[in-house]
């Protein structure tokens, strides 16, 4: 049992990571996140399926593409809505709808469309049979996250993703290029959020409303952790990903996402800026 | 580097006098003042009693969407800006079809109920999240109706994925039309009354800067509680309205294309005037319909229009076809 | 009575002591100044007296009522008026309509016999601190406003509350010597009308001009209060602000 729930909060912390390096760190609002993992995972698919690639250059070609959408989609699009945050999350939705919604009119839907797992078999782990892919992904998760915060607290190029998320000006006139640091979180976060999807997709069939599911994951992570957090993304994959084992086994299947959005609607009343959340609340904001 | 001629706008001279005593001294500035009030009213008025019955039935769902589009605009003229404007719909279309299927209650009763109780149980729900910043706003709107989809497709309470329906119809097509044509002038009206008198002034004073509010002793909490109730208020109508348009009602009522269709009418009609909505709304409604055919791909088209619109036409049209009306641009010579 | 009691205010931020057991009392009427280099916790200390934070220990007491913990807007409507170091006014709407926000405060509407059309009030009110009646100037959105005039707006906002004890965050900072020395009279105006002032000052000069009282602050800590003359002489007090000469 909390194998089961260390293992479901290691899948929301990569889903979220993408969406975190972007968004939570740098302050650019990529809420085509869920569309891209989805991306990634299809377009290993056909690599894989289609043309008949080897898994493991599917993968990467597939990681570089979405990265290279993600790079695309600032040049033309954010760059010129930088700033008005409220347009830059419509938009990169919007986009992300697009995406997920042409996907599904060309019938991304059914059996057919799954990634294999690398590895068939499982593994005995504390009492508790579990497959060996999962396990991957478990290593795989506990090894980008650590990554993730060394990088964020003690890399050059870390502190200057935080750096142009507090203040694009200030971090210009201190050498930091801004527009170079925002395309390269963006792109560093599509291909995250596109390896992910390649490591977590083969559990289950790629479907378009996962897109939308991973995006709302996502968000309820980061919200609950706050941004700009890296201790944030961990710890609220944790809460959520045991809250939602916990529903499931002791109340009902079913009632899994009520749980989650009580969980959030509470910790917003508490603590508006979420766990770890380093932005101010509204009372010091000038 | 000198420059030759530079672009150089200015007011047309018919703006001019109108904008002081002289709108009242001939027929040419009266009408040019009231040409673009008087036109839509009389278009639609028009279009209502003269189109095809087909045509009817899509006048009303715009007329409806145009509902929603104008509270959206309302809502981030206070600097809220919601994502989720399906929860709304949603709560009052579901208390209207609870009331109706579970009570029995007649419509002329499960509509005015319903109008309310949904905009107080959305504003229950949204709540919590009055004390964010813009942006965590959007994106907690964004994700709550989202999620109570799937909780209402878990939990299969209020009829889960196939809802409820044979519900009581409304008596007669011309009273559907009627009602929601009212209701949108009154909106409009209403609403654009609302935002200039001096309650309204505080709540565009709560978009510039909360703090002062706060600090001039107004409870910003409060005031911004009032203003997603009245948003949520006039969006649950719109549920209710249509549960029984349609006589039933289902998930579809948290649909992502109802969060999606406010925001893309204003962006394409212009923020901030509320009548801009109602153009982009008028736009945007026709033109679905016209796409029904292509199912899903409907919202495609609303993102794509409002990706288009964003970067391209940001203001939106109503204030580019107000600027056109009113001011002249021309280059000049230094 | 103790016009305003703060006792052993303590905030920190993170590891960051911003204030740290701070107490003083404020006469009735008296014109009290606080200064200190920046960071030294000024701007953090109004923000608790008013009610935009909370204070990790200690106490606010106004009139013999605890007001720690209030909510601002409450302070506001029990007496306290404050002024924004950064003037943001509400850009969307035009300058006189600036002042409708706190003519609608139910301190304000309390006091309903004294006061009318709320338009015509603030016209006058504008009037009053300089802006020029009949030109186009208070009809203006605010975000056309220069600096100056803005500042007066912040004021005018205070004066439209009417309150008791008004705090002003730094008034005349970025104000050339004429404008201060156009605004100097109306902050005597209210000290004259009875009002209690506290003045939060970088600008020595003009406050010590003006102030009965004044307070210093270095490091979150208080470390002198007094007349101005006194303070211009306390070691402590030079030391933050000048430093101190290093002995070879």
């Amino acid at each position: 049992m909390l194998v089961y729930g260390f293992i479901n909060s290691i899948i929301l912390a990569l889903m979220a990571l993408g969406f975190s390096i972007t968004f939570g760190i740098s302050g650019v609002a990529n809420f085509a996140h869920g569309a891209f993992y989805i991306l990634g995972g299809i377009l290993t698919w056909l690599f894989l399926i289609k043309f008949g690639m080897p898994y493991f250059l599917s993968a990467i070609l597939a990681v570089l593409i979405v990265g290279a959408i993600g790079a695309l989609m600032y040049r033309f699009l954010l760059v010129r809505l930088r700033g008005l945050v409220l347009s830059e999350v419509i938009a990169t939705f919007a986009i992300g709808i697009i995406i997920l919604e042409l996907l599904r009119v060309f019938g991304v839907m059914g059996f057919e469309y799954r990634l294999p797992s690398f590895i068939q078999g499982s593994a005995n782990v504390f009492g508790t049979y579990v497959g060996i892919q999962r396990i991957i992904i478990v290593a795989a998760g506990v090894v980008l996250l650590f990554a993730l915060y060394l990088f964020v607290h003690h890399t050059k190029l870390g502190l200057s993703f935080r750096g142009v998320a507090q203040d694009d000006h200030t971090a210009l006139s201190v050498g930091i290029n801004p527009y170079k640091v925002s395309v390269f979180s963006l792109t560093l976060g599509s291909m995250l959020c596109a390896f992910v999807a390649i490591l977590i997709l083969p559990l289950g069939t790629i479907s378009v409303d996962e897109g939308y599911d991973v995006l709302l994951k996502s968000l309820a992570v980061c919200i609950i952790g706050g941004l700009e957090s890296t201790s944030g993304v961990f710890v609220a994959s944790f809460i959520i990903g045991y809250v939602q084992v916990l529903t499931a086994m002791y109340i009902s299947t079913s009632l899994t996402m009520v749980a989650v959005l009580a969980c959030m609607l509470i910790i917003l009343l508490i603590k508006p800026s979420g766990l770890f959340g380093k932005y101010k609340e509204i009372e010091e904001r000038i | 580097m000198s420059i030759e001629r530079r672009k150089e706008r200015i007011d047309r001279c018919i703006k001019a006098y109108t904008d002081d005593i002289f709108c009242l001294s001939s027929v040419r500035e009266i009408s040019y003042l009231m040409l673009p009030r008087v036109l839509p009213i009389a278009l639609i008025l028009l279009l209502v009693f003269f189109v095809p019955l087909y045509w009817k039935k899509v006048m009303v769902i715009t007329f409806v969407m145009s509902i929603m589009a104008i509270s959206w605009d309302f809502l981030a003229s206070c600097g809220l800006i919601s994502l989720g404007h399906a929860l709304f719909f949603a709560m009052g279309a579901y208390v209207a079809g609870a009331l109706n299927y579970y009570l029995g209650l007649p419509v002329y009763l499960t509509i005015p109920i319903a109008t309310f109780t949904g905009g107080a149980i959305s504003t229950m729900l949204v709540f919590p999240a009055l004390r964010l910043r813009g942006i965590y706003f959007a994106m907690v709107t964004l994700i709550i109706p989202l999620m109570l989809m799937r909780v209402v497709e878990a939990t299969k309470i209020i009829g889960g994925t196939e809802g409820i329906s044979a519900l009581s119809p409304l008596p007669g097509l011309e009273f559907g039309i009627g009602i929601s044509m009212v209701a949108m002038w009154v909106t409009l009206f209403s609403l654009r009354r609302l935002i200039t008198s001096d309650y309204g002034l505080i709540f565009v004073a709560l978009m510039d800067n909360d703090r002062a509010v706060e600090a001039s002793g107004l409870n910003i909490l409060w005031f911004k509680v009032q203003a997603i109730f009245i948003g949520s208020t006039i969006c649950a109508f719109c549920g209710a309205f249509m549960t029984h348009y349609y006589m039933s009602v289902g998930m579809s009522a948290f649909a992502l294309d109802l969060s999606i269709f406010p925001v893309a009418a204003t962006v394409v009609g212009g923020m901030g005037t509320l009548a801009g909505p109602l153009l982009g709304a008028m736009v945007l409604g026709p033109l679905s319909e016209a796409l029904r055919g292509l199912g899903t791909f409907r919202v495609v088209i609303y993102a794509a229009l409002l990706v288009v619109f964003i970067v391209g036409l940001p203001e939106g049209l109503f204030h580019y076809l107000r600027r056109k009306y009113e001011q002249i641009e021309r280059w000049v010579e230094r | 009575m103790e016009y305003l009691k703060v006792q052993d205010l303590t905030k920190s931020f993170g590891g960051i002591r911003a204030v740290y057991d701070v107490s003083f009392t404020i006469e009735k009427g008296s014109l009290v100044g606080i200064m200190g280099p920046n960071g030294s916790g000024k701007t953090t200390l109004l923000n608790i007296i008013t009610g935009f934070l909370k204070p990790d220990s200690g106490k606010v007491i106004f009139k013999d009522g605890n007001i720690t913990g209030l909510r601002a807007s409450k302070i506001t409507n029990l007496g306290i008026g404050r002024t924004f170091q950064m003037v943001k006014p509400f850009y969307h709407l035009p300058a006189f309509k600036n002042l409708i926000i706190p003519l609608s405060s139910p301190k304000v509407k309390r006091m309903g016999e004294n006061y009318g059309d709320k338009d015509s009030i603030s016209l006058d009110i504008l009037e009053d601190i300089g802006f020029e009646r009949d030109s186009s100037v208070p009809y203006k959105p605010a975000s056309v406003l220069p600096h100056g005039y803005l500042k007066r707006l912040e004021l005018a906002r205070v004066i439209a509350l009417q309150s008791e004890l008004i705090i002003f965050d730094e008034l005349f900072s970025g104000l050339s010597l004429a404008e201060v020395a156009s605004m100097s009279p109306l902050i005597e105006r209210f000290f004259e009308a009875g009002k209690t002032i506290i003045m939060i000052e970088h600008r020595l000069k003009e406050l010590f001009k003006i102030a009965n009282n004044v307070i210093v602050m270095d490091q979150g800590e208080k470390i002198a209060e007094g007349s101005p003359k006194e303070i211009m002489k306390d070691e402590k007090v030079k030391k933050a602000y000048l430093g101190v000469e290093l002995k070879r």
